[in-house]
């Protein structure tokens, strides 16, 4: 008798518990949909979601600009998402939702293919769209035989920075093999020079040595990005895969890194490189933006070099591919035309204009037909020379979707003499495993 | 059954409910907030421990997440970090909180400013203090070292060098959350009935003894607060420890808090549930039993 008030009560609640988080659900997702109201005026209106920073909302504004004279009758909306894991978050969501705005941006490679491309984009292939598009490219936006997306961007380099000022004072070449990389640093040191740069505080700087050095890998075992994915190659005990490491401890137990290397960032880095107080700096060419924020004088004086290997026949580049422009499956009609088109105008010499015209190119374009302007900074040329030359292929990350989480602090570990090379190449592998599992791949 | 059997004096609490002028519902606000805020998360989190979910699916996979997570090589590491951090920080709270508490409750100059001036940090965002930190401690740019340079004294990395970086960030979780123990200290001495210290000085107490047999043990609950509280808050600390290290150089700083949060940022989220599973069992496992032990010691005065 006494419980019965109490058990109707804890009915209700539960009740009221099991509906609440419904309810809020409710709310939200209809607000959320992609504009409906877009053919007002003749015209149709399509809606670009892109980054929020400033940096990706000022290149979008140039694309759309130019995008827009050409096609009076598109107007381009822009919405902004954030970068990072909070972005991957809110595109899976909302691709998941189907509440993906009209057009987006997005990274290509095994990025790309984790957002289950062929259940949530529209395939563009033969589309006239893609028409410009260079093969190097295509793989990273292809699941099967289907395109889903133009690259957007440009390709870049993981390799040294260096000061070539230093260099000729001192009467060096580029060097072609680690050997000759090791006894260039020796010379370098000898002058007072740090002959390497290292910035721990931005902990995935440290990681250059190992993913900078893949095109040496794919060069001595082609089949070694396929082997690894399969879970039948390894870095630690390989003799090739674990080179990068080995390099990485070799130049601290040298002595060549400079000596505040652990409490440095990347713009001090990019201070040091740029003074001539360090000689080379392991960073991906995109980064030249930053040096020319800060020392825009001396961009004639830093060059670039692919991290070299063992031969100096296969010496080449480890390149990153540009992101790429998608449009969703929820996007159709008139909408879906609008943004062919406007995936079209990115993937063309007018489209590369435009973004030219919003922030200096890093790399080459990937796209027929697109020059890269004379006034280039030298480390862009020197990428660019290796694109030329086809002396380049793919970064690991774009061959598989393994990429531990913990690189970077087992990079900056072995660094820093906390932890041996051998030991930190086991220590990724096991940290590997994790993110196949749970990408749910075969043989893992 | 047992209900009613147990209920044997039923007088006081059919007294109560017969009583209340509250309808039930008027709980209702408080238990949904409180459901659908905490409860229903707490026992997600459960059986989320026991799958790898995305944000698209789950498969349920047993008990491979605690596997995984007990050969995570971090986490080793974190677990005695965590352990170390917790100990360190309470014990200099507990030491360093007695000593203020009798310091500014004595009759010296000043004391109202002094009050306000050690429980100012209390007050700062962690975040921020952190950051500021990370400033003053950089090894060669930051004010402290600059002023142990300025007396002869070659100051260490702090943040940078593995073997005192945990330390570095105990140091300034001591130092902001000192004046939190010193106001509990305070109000323990202070609530101490005089009639104690006058039964002691007549009976020729000096202040060392007066120290050792009135103070120290009456403010007893005091110390069993602080323990508790800065015990729980080391356990669990990560937002010092982000801002100021995030768990670097390497996996040196990193406590259980930061490699969940790391499993969580690498979109691990079955593994980083796991964790925090492991986490909230720690907590208990540690914090239940000392809880009971202060009690009893109090009761036993």
């Amino acid at each position: 008798m006494a419980l019965r008030p109490t058990r109707s009560w804890t009915l209700k609640g539960l009740a009221v518990l099991a509906l609440a988080p419904l309810a809020l659900t409710a709310c939200s997702a209809g607000s959320l949909g992609s504009s409906d109201a877009g053919n007002s005026a003749g015209g149709t209106t399509i809606t670009w979601l892109t980054g929020t920073d400033e940096a990706a909302q000022a290149t979008a504004k140039a694309v759309v600009a130019a995008f827009e004279d050409a096609n009076p009758d598109i107007t381009v909306k822009l919405d902004a998402r954030p970068a990072g894991a909070d972005g991957d978050n809110l595109v899976k969501t909302r691709l998941q939702t189907g509440t993906m705005p009209d057009v987006f941006d997005y990274n290509s490679g095994s990025l790309f293919q984790q957002i289950a491309p062929a259940n949530n984009l529209a395939p563009l292939t033969g589309d006239a769209s893609v028409g410009a598009v260079q093969e190097a490219f295509t793989p990273q936006v292809s699941v099967g035989k289907d395109v889903y997306g133009v690259p957007y961007g440009t390709a870049f380099g993981g390799g040294v920075m260096y000061n070539r000022a230093v260099f000729d004072k001192l009467g060096l070449q580029v060097p072609k093999t680690w050997a000759d990389f090791m006894a260039a640093s020796a010379t370098i040191k000898a002058a007072g020079i740090a002959p390497v740069i290292q910035t721990y505080q931005d902990t995935w700087t440290s990681q250059l040595f190992v993913l900078g050095d893949f095109h040496n890998v794919a060069a001595a075992d082609p089949q070694w990005a396929e082997n690894y994915t399969a879970n039948k190659a390894k870095y630690a005990g390989d003799p090739n895969a674990v080179k990068g490491f080995q390099h990485l401890q070799d130049v601290h137990d040298a002595g060549y890194e400079n000596a505040d290397f652990a409490s440095i960032k990347l713009e001090d880095g990019m201070r040091q490189l740029a003074d001539g107080t360090g000689a080379m700096y392991p960073i991906l060419s995109a980064n030249v933006s930053t040096l020319q924020s800060i020392a825009p004088d001396k961009l004639g004086d830093i060059g670039f070099f692919a991290l070299p290997g063992d031969d100096a026949a296969t010496n080449g580049l480890t390149a990153w591919y540009p992101n790429a422009v998608y449009v969703p499956k929820t996007t159709t009609g008139a909408k879906l035309d609008a943004a062919k088109k406007l995936l079209g105008f990115i993937a063309s010499p007018a489209g590369c204009d435009a973004l030219t015209s919003a922030s200096a190119p890093t790399g080459p374009y990937l796209v027929d037909g697109c020059e890269l302007p004379a006034d280039v900074p030298q480390v862009t040329k020197d990428v660019q020379a290796y694109f030329d030359a086809d002396a380049q292929s793919p970064a690991l990350e774009f061959l598989s979707p393994v990429k531990g989480p913990n690189l970077e602090q087992i990079t900056v570990e072995i660094g820093s003499g906390i932890r041996p090379a051998a030991d930190g190449a086991a220590l990724y592998d096991q940290d590997v495993e994790k993110q196949a599992q749970q990408l749910g791949l075969e043989g893992w | 059954m047992a209900t009613t059997l147990r209920a044997a004096p039923p007088a006081p609490a059919r007294r109560r409910r017969g009583r209340s002028p509250y309808p039930g519902w008027f709980y209702l606000p408080a238990a949904v907030i409180y459901g659908v805020l905490f409860l229903v998360p707490t026992v997600a989190s459960f059986y989320f421990a026991l799958t790898r979910w995305t944000i698209f699916s789950s498969e349920f996979i047993g008990f491979d997440n605690f596997v995984q997570f007990f050969r995570e090589p971090a986490l080793t590491k974190g677990f005695v970090n965590t352990f170390i951090y917790a100990a360190l920080t309470s014990g200099a709270k507990v030491v360093l909180g007695l000593a203020l508490g009798m310091l500014l409750t004595s009759q010296i100059l000043g004391r109202g400013y002094l009050r306000a001036v050690v429980f100012f940090p209390v007050l700062v965002s962690t975040v921020g203090v952190g950051i500021t930190f990370q400033v003053l401690m950089n090894p060669s740019k930051g004010a402290i070292n600059a002023a142990l340079g300025f007396i002869g004294i070659d100051g260490p990395g702090w943040l940078v060098d593995p073997s005192i970086a945990l330390l570095s960030v105990a140091l300034v979780d001591v130092w902001k959350g000192v004046g939190l123990a010193t106001l509990i200290y305070m109000a323990g001495i202070v609530s101490i009935p005089k009639e104690y210290y006058e039964a002691a000085r007549v009976d020729g107490a000096g202040s060392w003894t007066l120290f050792r047999n009135v103070i120290f043990p009456l403010s007893w609950p005091a110390t069993s607060t602080v323990v508790t509280l800065s015990l729980i808050g080391g356990l669990r600390s990560f937002d010092l420890i982000w801002s100021m290290t995030r768990g670097g150089p390497g996996f040196t700083s990193d406590v259980i808090a930061s490699v969940i949060y790391k499993q969580y940022q690498a979109g691990f989220y079955g593994l980083s549930t796991a964790g925090n599973v492991i986490l909230f069992i720690a907590v208990i496992a540690i914090v239940l039993p000392l809880t009971r032990l202060l009690a009893r010691k109090e009761v036993e005065l």
